[in-house]
Parts: structure tokens; C-alpha cells; sequence
């Protein structure tokens, strides 16, 4: 474990003296006064919004606005994720920054592991405190809380675990430019997929829902942020609730118990994937 | 079971019936070799002839097609071999944001050794570095980078050391320094095995040449063996006398014979070709 926790170390310390860090605080200093602008004229104007039939004002402008701040906040935990994670393999491969570590008595897996761990403990930590500070402004700007607090959190920090997971799987495989285009092709295919669900979901259709559907689980990033947008009007029946479920980029959907280990598997089936791949590959 | 020297220690580096195929490509075809502790081995041959694919294979960063690879008795990928192992690239890069020091810090801990600040300190030194410890790599010419590359390979104290052109990009003297390492390392027992195309550099420090072609060795020994006769030279009172098929067994009567001819002689040169020299033919003739 001491050579993962090296290498996880160095990839830490890499994304600080590159500025990764820097470069996303900034980023999301600047969504976050875009946000609490919009929580000022939403709210301020909350009761000229007139929602379908059942629906308060308040829940409906907050449930909306809570949802997209979902949505940007695990986009931007997904580009922080990819950026710490595209050129893990291939990329350092071919600059020769790979080859000196891996003369070490320190095993692929462990040097595939150290990455990984560092991707996800930055992500979660990054997701966490987005996640509670658009909360906190939701809450005390709008004066809407969502139903679930914990938990649509901690499956955003998932979502973006598993997009960091495959970016690792493909940077085995891709240089570095090639990966960081496909994992955001294969990021921005999970969004249409949850778009193509609400379409089926507003017109009835069966097969757009049901296509939607396989869609998520097989890019359960989807999967988890769907699941989080239904537990943050958890407690919102009928009517009401089916509108609120359309949500942004994807309607709400609560998974069910078994996303958990879901996930689980679907992480390490593409860890295991990037491993069998990373051992036969000549450096 | 690897090959055993007489004191019963398995070489630095062993290399049996070793085959590597790159899609359709034969890069090495069926190689042997042992490298034994404190011997120095210079690894010859022309771009693409199969010398760096050896090493990496060496160092476990290729998979052979076929054959095996001890170092010290273990396989490359192993950590007691890579314990053993020095590594400098050919085409290596480290990471601009460190410093020299905090290179050495992130590798001492790779690398499980407990050398600390004080191993740092005395590898900069050798390598002419330690003026630079705080500077940041970014900012050094690539010679320093190179010079701070072979630091680097050196920690942990290896058995064997793999050097893939370390003196390329190395002005005389940074090339200087470097053979008197490798000279002081030969000397505490370090086996090294150098691949380089600056043959001067080689002949001038290497125990043992091996010259590699199309994925085979062609020759092997000491530059002395690998040298041949290239004929005599005598200077006299008259000019220059040239004996191009003569050896050196024949000066004593050359000289007897101009002599005896009322020549004065100055001076007699027995001429042998250049490790360069010996170099070319062997390649040309494989190349043909």
C-alpha cells in the first residue's frame, strides 16, 4: 500500500503545481456567483412563477434551479476528474514521465490504483463541497430544501468516480488528446440518453424510455445523477411530483436499491479491464 | 533457474534465447547474454537493431515474445529485481515541476530506500548537480537533466545499472564526469550495462562490447579483441615506412631489417583499428 500511497501522493502534488486546482476553483468561484445570481431573480420573483396545478411556486423554482446546480456541479467534478485521470497511461506513456516510476518496485496495479485513489478522493472532496455550499445557497437564498440532503451528494461523487474510472480505462488504450475527447463524448452520451428519457417520458413513448433506460445503467454516471434528482423531491407525490421528475438533462428517476452494487461492479469491471490492458502493453 | 556464477551469486543480468516480435517486426531474434557483477558491458548497434528493445525488456517495461531475463536472479518484473535496477531511458522526461531534490525525494521513496537527504546530497554531488539541488527541472538544459537522470538511476544503490545513451546530449566534460562514475561504480561492484553510440566513450571504459544487428548479436569481447592488426609504421631518418600487412610480432625484424640498412628509426607504431572501426565492418557485413 505504501507504493500507492506515493504514487497517489504524486499525482496530488502534479495537479497542484499544474494549476489543475486553481484553474477549476476559479471556474466554479465564477459558476457559483452565475448561481447565486439566479437564486436572487428566481426567488425574488417566485410568486409571478405560476406552475402547473398542485405545484407551490417555491418547491418547483427550487427543485429546478437545486437540479441544474447538480448537473454543473457534477459536470464540473467530471472535467477535474478526466483532467487528473486522461493521460494516466498513454499520455505519460509517450512523454516518458511513465517508464522512471514503473522501474520501480512499484507494480502496474499499484501505479493504476495510486492514480485512481487520488482521482476519486479529489473528486469527492471537490463534489462535497460544491454540492454544500449550492446547498446552503439554495436554502438560504430561496429558502427551498431538498427532501434528501446526504445521499444525491454522495451519488454525484459516484457519477464522477466512474466517469475518473473510465477515463483511466481509456488512457490505457488512447493518447491523451483522443481520450479526453472520447470520455467526454461518452459523458455527453449518458446526458442525451437522460434527455431522450424525459422526451419519452412527456410524449408516453415506451421505446424512448425503455432505450433511456439500458442507457443509464450502461453509463450508470446517468444512472446516479437521475437517482439524486428523485431524492431531492423524495417526498413529492403525484402530480406534482411526475412534473417535478422531468428535471434538466435527464428526468428523475430513484434507481432502486440495487445502483449501489451496481456501481460497485461496473467500477471494478473497468478498473480490471484498464489493469488486464495496462499489463500487456509494451512502454 | 537462472545461470550461476562460481560463487554460486546469479549474474547482475542474464538474457537467455531472448525473442521479441512487434507486429510482424523481429526486434530481437533469439539474444544471450550475461552481465556479471562489476563488469562493465557496452551494447553497440545501428538505430533500430534491437539495443533498446533489450533493455526495456530488461527492465520489464517490454514483454518478450519469447526467452528469459534474470537480474540478479529475478525476473525484471519483480520488485527484488527491480531493487537491484538503475534505469536511465533514452528518451526520458521528468516531471518540469519538481526540483532535482524533490526528483530523488519521490524516487528514494519509490524505490524503498532509506538513504534520506544525505543519498540525495552525495548523488547530486557525483553527478556535478549539487549546486542545482532547488532548481526547479523546467529550468535545466537538457545535459543537467540527463546528468540528473543517471542521479536517479543510482538510487537505492543498484546491483545493475541500464543506460540507455546517457551521455547524448553531454558536453566533454559532463561526458568526463560521467565515465569517472561509471569507473568509480565498476569499482564498488556495480554492474552497468551502456547503450551508446558514442563508441570513443565506450572503448575508453567498457570491459566488454556486444555489437547487436537485425535483432542479433554479431560480436562480442573486450574492444582489444574486437580491435584487429592494421599494419606497422616506421618512422626514419628517410621518411615513413608503412608495413599495412605486418603485426606487431613482426616490428622487432622490421626495425632489424632498416637498420641494418643504414636507416636511423624514431619511432614504431603498431597500428590496430578503432572500436569504431571494428564497429563498422561487422555491421556492414551484416547489413549487406
Amino acid at each position: 500500500m505504501s507504493a500507492v500511497r506515493v504514487i497517489a501522493g504524486y499525482a496530488l502534488q502534479e495537479a497542484v503545481r499544474r494549476r489543475v486546482f486553481s484553474v477549476v476553483l476559479w471556474l466554479t468561484t465564477l459558476f457559483m456567483a452565475l448561481y447565486g445570481l439566479a437564486l436572487w431573480q428566481v426567488f425574488k420573483r417566485v410568486a409571478d412563477i405560476h406552475p402547473p396545478n398542485g405545484i407551490e411556486p417555491r418547491p418547483f423554482a427550487g427543485a429546478t434551479v437545486f437540479g441544474l446546480s447538480m448537473f454543473a456541479t457534477m459536470f464540473l467534478g467530471v472535467v477535474l476528474g478526466v483532467f487528473l485521470t486522461l493521460g494516466v497511461v498513454g499520455g505519460d506513456a509517450e512523454r516518458g514521465l511513465l517508464q522512471p516510476l514503473l522501474v520501480r518496485p512499484v507494480s502496474r496495479t499499484q501505479l493504476l490504483l495510486g492514480r485512481l485513489v487520488a482521482a476519486v478522493a479529489v473528486c469527492t472532496v471537490y463534489v462535497a463541497c460544491v454540492y454544500t455550499i449550492l446547498l446552503l445557497m439554495t436554502g438560504l437564498i430561496g429558502g427551498w430544501w431538498p427532501d434528501r440532503i446526504a445521499l444525491p451528494a454522495v451519488e454525484l461523487a459516484a457519477g464522477v468516480a466512474t466517469v475518473a474510472a473510465l477515463s483511466l480505462l481509456g488512457s490505457v488504450f488512447l493518447s491523451a488528446t483522443a481520450n479526453g475527447i472520447a470520455v467526454f463524448i461518452v459523458f455527453g452520451a449518458g446526458l442525451v440518453a437522460g434527455l431522450l428519457g424525459s422526451i419519452g417520458e412527456a410524449l408516453g413513448s415506451g421505446t424512448l424510455k425503455t432505450a433511456a433506460h439500458v442507457a443509464s445503467w450502461a453509463l450508470p454516471f446517468e444512472a446516479l445523477y437521475q437517482d439524486g434528482l428523485a431524492k431531492i423531491t423524495e417526498h413529492t407525490a403525484g402530480f406534482a411530483s411526475f412534473i417535478l421528475k422531468l428535471g434538466p438533462f435527464g428526468g428523475a428517476h430513484a434507481a432502486g436499491p440495487l445502483l449501489g452494487v451496481w456501481i460497485a461492479g461496473y467500477v471494478l469491471v473497468v478498473s480490471a479491464l484498464a489493469l488486464a490492458g495496462f499489463t500487456r502493453r509494451d512502454l | 533457474m537462472g545461470l550461476r556464477t562460481l560463487a554460486g551469486m546469479p549474474p547482475a543480468l542474464s538474457v537467455q534465447a531472448l525473442e521479441k516480435r512487434y507486429d510482424g517486426v523481429q526486434a530481437l531474434a533469439g539474444v544471450d547474454l550475461v552481465v556479471e557483477e562489476g563488469e562493465l558491458v557496452g551494447l553497440l548497434g545501428p538505430n533500430g537493431a534491437g539495443k533498446s528493445t533489450l533493455v526495456k525488456i530488461a527492465c520489464g517495461l517490454v514483454r518478450p515474445t519469447s526467452g528469459a531475463v534474470e537480474i540478479c536472479g529475478a525476473p525484471p518484473t519483480s520488485a527484488d529485481a527491480r531493487r537491484a535496477l538503475g534505469y536511465l531511458a533514452e528518451l526520458f522526461r521528468f516531471p518540469g515541476w519538481y526540483s532535482a531534490d524533490e526528483l530523488l525525494s519521490l524516487h528514494q521513496r519509490l524505490a524503498g530506500s532509506d538513504g534520506d537527504r544525505a543519498e540525495r546530497a552525495e548523488l547530486l554531488r557525483l553527478v556535478g548537480l549539487d549546486e542545482a539541488a532547488d532548481r526547479s527541472i523546467d529550468t535545466m538544459s537538457k545535459g543537467m537533466q540527463q546528468r540528473l537522470g543517471i542521479a536517479q538511476a543510482l538510487i537505492g544503490s543498484p546491483r545493475l545499472l541500464l543506460l540507455d545513451e546517457p551521455t547524448s546530449a553531454l558536453d566533454p566534460a559532463g561526458r568526463r564526469t560521467v565515465r569517472t562514475l561509471l569507473e568509480e561504480l565498476r569499482g564498488r561492484g556495480v554492474a552497468v550495462m551502456l547503450n551508446s553510440h558514442l563508441l570513443s566513450e565506450v572503448e575508453l571504459v567498457c570491459d566488454r562490447v556486444a555489437i547487436i544487428s537485425r535483432g542479433k548479436f554479431v560480436a562480442e569481447g573486450s574492444p582489444e579483441e574486437l580491435s584487429h592488426a592494421r599494419g606497422v609504421e616506421i618512422e626514419t631518418g628517410s621518411g615513413m615506412h608503412s608495413f599495412p600487412d605486418a603485426e606487431r610480432e613482426d616490428a622487432p625484424r622490421l626495425v632489424a631489417d632498416l637498420v641494418a640498412r643504414g636507416e636511423s628509426v624514431y619511432e614504431v607504431r603498431i597500428l590496430r583499428t578503432s572500436l569504431e572501426e571494428s564497429y563498422l565492418e561487422v555491421v556492414e557485413d551484416t547489413q549487406e
